[in-house]
């Protein structure tokens, strides 16, 4: 046979880094067989569900259960006076703060847990948290951050009276969380007092919230008699979810089990602790049974966790050709009533300082305030690494900005400005080393794709024509992501550095399983991590199994968010597989009786140089590991490795959308974008694309329509699919793919990440693409989302 | 507490009775009751489509629906499309063309689809956009989920269909 043929056979029977391989998990999801956490069913298990406080403020005088707890059905009803004594009623927050589990006094945000109704049945649950008498004496509200740093506004938080020194540093207010700064704050200023040409721009990001198709819920047993501990939870997180129950219970880990099973989409919603799961666990404790608490889409929507809330002023220093020299941004960021971000312990606005982006910057600084409201807590990561996309909204709206003040094209000025090739690794005014990236070819590949030159001529035409009923806008964003947290020496939770990590154990008869201490939410872990240890250990990725979420089985590691399995979780695997690979070179080596040096490996086999009829496969190999094995040697093929990964890795991409807005109705129809991402090397295209598609997706969501505004007296606005928008498969516009290669150096395999470039790059696209709409009427911002009302009042501000 | 009533219907081709209370919705009877738990609660507004069954021939979001009006109707959820361990065109569908990627709105999507192309063997992509608009997904974006349905719509005409996606298309050997 043609020996490329076979080769190609070889590859194709390996379904190795690179192939398309169909997943492996949907067998189970297209027959309905999956196993969500709602889906499980245990032996005498009960059904719980919270009371909320319906104020956002208030002093509670008391709560009555007695009816609640007559109710036929009903086993118990938990308040803070009830988990005192456990010390309990207060839970750390991952940011450095605590949360109310169930509040303790006082409520400070809109549907605050206030009890927890354990019953028969979800339906005599629901009944008995109807007569749950709480008698509240309503507090005054406030709802805007920088209302909340007035004098004399309301104390939102009386449990740190007197605490002027926070997680994070001196408090400058009662409502005043934290400020970090990073930067060189002088040379920055005098970038600006020395500059040709200065631009500012005030921005929102409003809240949003991640709002993931299953909600959040757990299902906690207690087996009194082993002292054991079983959760299943819809956690992004399972091993950090068991050390944090560890520390509040007091349980040893090794006692403590954390499942995660199937999870219906996270996208940064899943990884926190929910005060759900830490009640759900004391019913099962006190109660001896399981017991099941699954939230409601008003509860997803309106406690466990919003994302963004930024309010960003930046500013712009450059010279009059459009080349950058500074870059300056002040954010007073709502944090909501507790300081629950998910963010590394040392970062309190998580890599914002990734705002310099694609561009050579040489002077930056930036500082953030977190502010408390009354609000619900959060801050986490909306398919993005931590604030990551705020950063690059920031940065990608700036420099439009900066565009129309000099009337310089918008690809023109990035392309002035853009970090070149050989810059790489480039250190950032603001102390990041941004591994690899090779923008010019970028963005040009996408421009002539859709032959921008094309599309300004066309816009020039609609704008010269008064009776053109539409306004056209192009948007382009070439933003850089970071993700893969990360280095231990920068990144870690709860004092947990953020490694991760991989364990292949190969069975006698060729195949293998593999367990991470990673868990997919829809990202297809099972199929890709597969992938690489095949095209690594020569093991074909049919033959593999992937484990992930049982913190019993699986080893350590950090979680699935902010990209980071790829980057990390799927650096240990290459390096496991690594490991397999030279302990097989080795049994190979004595097998065939030569030395391991003169053995070539080639896809699934051992082979002698110069002499290739003489080989070893893999399968032969695992058998002789459990019986043949070199003097000196342990039996057995397996391996487990923790990478602590040197750096992040830094994806990048050159996105192009065109809108079309109607004038009179505000009505905006996205006729066209096209997305062209570079996320190193490529494991899975068919993954890589439906990631892209739904990041895509998700990004035009929060451009055009989500939002959870706020009134005066504290109601949450958007707490139902009828107020907050996810597209439709109408309103959902075609997406065009398209990548460049360019490989991370420090990672095994040089991949990147991908699945939230897209989320970050194509918000501010959506953005400058509505801006450019009508950038020719002298706008040069206004805040999403771009709903029709909201366009066709900024269309009417104009005169249109 | 109101007093349970004995509800009879078809599920997935089997003969069913089910002791429920008035209020109870469907969604509950076939996830607690019936281990039916491919169809999933997303909103219990209606809004997401992840409960979609089909009841006599029409695509209902069984969290709107009370189980005692389901009395002599037939039933069709997820459980119900693979045959002596053949997938449905659909199913083989979604995951040729990746359709999806959690699956949490996987069986809703496949039921609602299922319904379509039976009134519709030949949809154009409008009409599939706008037949699919009740169902909602947070992961693949949709476009996915068309091709998905139109790889499955062809397969039932009885056309020879092919993956966009071949598993070796950026490798050479």
């Amino acid at each position: 046979m043609d020996q490329n043929v076979e080769n190609h056979e070889r590859l194709e029977k390996l379904e190795g880094i690179g192939c398309s391989r169909k997943r492996r998990e949907d067998p189970r999801f297209i027959q309905g067989k999956g196993n969500y956490v709602d889906d499980i069913k245990l032996p005498g298990m009960l059904f719980a569900v919270m009371v909320r406080s319906p104020y956002a403020h208030a002093k509670i005088k008391s709560i009555d259960t007695t009816k609640a707890k007559a109710h036929p059905g009903v086993h118990a009803v938990l308040t803070a006076d009830d988990l005192k004594p456990l010390k309990l009623h207060w839970m750390p927050t991952l940011a450095g703060d605590v949360q109310a589990v169930l509040a303790d006094g006082y409520v400070s945000f809109q549907n605050q847990e206030v009890a927890f109704v354990v019953a028969d049945d979800r339906y005599v649950a629901a009944d008995a948290a109807e007569l749950v008498e709480v008698d509240y004496e309503e507090l005054p509200v406030v709802v805007d951050p920088f209302k909340a740093l007035l004098p004399d506004a309301p104390v939102i938080r009386p449990d740190l009276d007197g605490k002027n020194v926070g997680a994070h540093g001196a408090r400058k207010h009662h409502n005043h969380i934290f400020n970090w700064q990073i930067g060189d704050k002088d040379k920055t200023d005098r970038a600006f007092s020395d500059a040709e040409v200065t631009v500012a721009q005030d921005m929102h990001y409003p809240r949003v919230h991640p709002c993931p198709l299953e909600t959040c819920g757990s299902v906690a047993s207690y087996d009194a008699i082993r002292g054991d501990l079983t959760v299943w939870i819809t956690s992004q997180a399972p091993h950090v979810v068991r050390t944090v129950v560890g520390l509040l219970s007091s349980i040893p880990e090794s006692k403590i089990r954390i499942i995660s099973p199937d999870i219906g989409g996270g996208f940064g919603n899943k990884v926190g602790v929910y005060p759900g799961y830490v009640c759900a666990i004391v019913a099962s404790i006190v109660l001896g049974r399981p017991v099941k608490w699954i939230e409601s889409r008003s509860e997803n929507l309106t406690t466990t966790a919003f994302a963004r809330d930024y309010w960003m002023s930046g500013e712009l220093a450059a010279d009059k050709s459009g080349k950058i020299k500074a870059l300056r941004v002040n954010v007073t960021a709502d944090h909501g009533a507790f300081d629950a971000c998910a963010d590394p312990t040392k970062w309190p606005a998580g890599m914002f300082h990734v705002c310099t982006g694609s561009y050579d910057i040489p002077n930056a600084h930036v500082s953030v305030d977190g502010v408390y409201t009354n609000k619900f807590p959060g801050g986490v990561s909306y398919r993005c690494s931590f604030r990551v996309t705020e950063a690059v909204y920031l940065v990608e709206r700036m420099i439009d900005v900066l565009a129309q003040k000099l009337n310089i094209d918008k690809a023109e000025i990035r392309k002035r400005n853009f970090i070149k090739y050989e810059q790489f690794p480039y250190l950032t005014p603001l102390g990041l080393e941004f591994d690899s990236g090779n923008y010019m070819p970028a963005l040009e590949k996408v421009l002539e794709a859709v032959d921008y030159n094309a599309l300004r001529a066309e816009q020039a035409q609609k704008r010269a024509d008064p009776t053109c009923p539409t306004l056209m806008g192009i948007g382009i964003t070439t933003f850089t992501e970071i993700v893969g947290a990360g280095p231990s020496k920068s990144c870690d939770i709860l004092g947990i550095g953020m490694f991760d990590s991989c364990e292949i154990r190969v069975h006698p008869d060729g195949s293998a399983i593999a367990r991470m201490g990673t868990i997919s939410q829809g990202q297809g872990h099972q199929t890709t991590y597969a992938q690489i240890i095949a095209s690594e250990s020569g093991i074909a990725a049919s033959q593999i199994a992937v484990e992930e979420g049982d913190t019993s089985t699986a080893p350590y590691g950090l979680g699935t968010y902010g990209s980071r399995s790829t980057p990390v979780a799927g650096a240990a695997v290459a390096r496991a597989s690594r490991k397999i690979r030279e302990k097989a070179r080795k049994i190979a080596a004595h097998l065939l009786e030569v030395s391991p040096d003169d053995l070539e490996f080639d896809l699934d086999q051992f082979k002698v140089k110069g002499d290739p009829a003489k080989a070893k496969t893999m399968k032969e190999i695992a058998w002789a590991a459990y019986n043949n094995v070199p003097d000196g040697m342990e039996m057995g093929l397996e391996a487990v490795d923790y990478y602590d990964p040197p750096n992040f890795t830094f994806p990048f991409g050159a996105y192009l959308c065109v809108v079309d807005v109607h004038k009179k109705t505000g009505e905006t129809k996205v006729r066209r974008f096209y997305a062209l991402d570079d996320c190193g090397t490529r494991i899975n295209p068919m993954i890589i694309e439906g990631q892209i598609h739904g990041g895509l997706t998700e990004g035009f969501a929060v451009a055009m329509g989500q939002e959870l505004p706020y009134d005066e007296q504290g109601n949450v606005l958007g707490g139902t699919l009828m107020d907050y928008f996810l597209p439709t498969s109408m309103e959902t516009p075609h997406w065009e793919t398209d990548f460049t290669v360019t490989p991370s150096p420090h990672h095994p395999i040089g991949a990147k990440g991908v699945a939230e470039s897209p989320h970050v790059g194509s918000i501010p696209c959506f953005s400058n693409a509505m801006v450019d709409a009508f950038a020719h009427l002298g706008t040069t911002h206004f805040n999403m989302p771009y709903n029709s009302y909201r366009v066709w009042q900024h269309a009417k501000s104009l005169g249109l | 507490m109101s007093k349970k009533t004995i509800v009879s219907f078809k599920l997935n081709g089997a003969a069913i009775d089910v002791m429920v209370e008035p209020r109870e919705l469907l969604i509950h009877t076939l996830r607690e009751k019936l281990s039916i738990t491919g169809p999933h609660i997303g909103c219990e507004t209606s809004h997401c489509g992840a409960c979609t069954v089909d009841i006599d021939g029409a695509s209902v979001k069984s969290c709107t629906v009370l189980t005692v009006q389901c009395e002599g109707a037939e039933l069709l959820t997820i459980e119900g499309f693979a045959k002596g361990g053949v997938l449905h065109p659909l199913q083989e569908g979604f995951t040729q063309e990746h359709g999806l990627q959690c699956g949490f709105c996987t069986p809703g999507m496949i039921t609602r689809a299922y319904r379509l192309l039976q009134e519709n063997p030949n949809p154009t992509e409008e009409e599939i956009r706008f037949w699919m608009a009740g169902n909602l997904c947070r992961c693949t974006g949709y476009q996915n989920i068309v091709k998905a349905i139109q790889y499955a719509a062809a397969k039932m005409r009885g056309e020879t269909v092919t993956t966009s996606h071949p598993l070796m298309a950026e490798i050479s050997a």
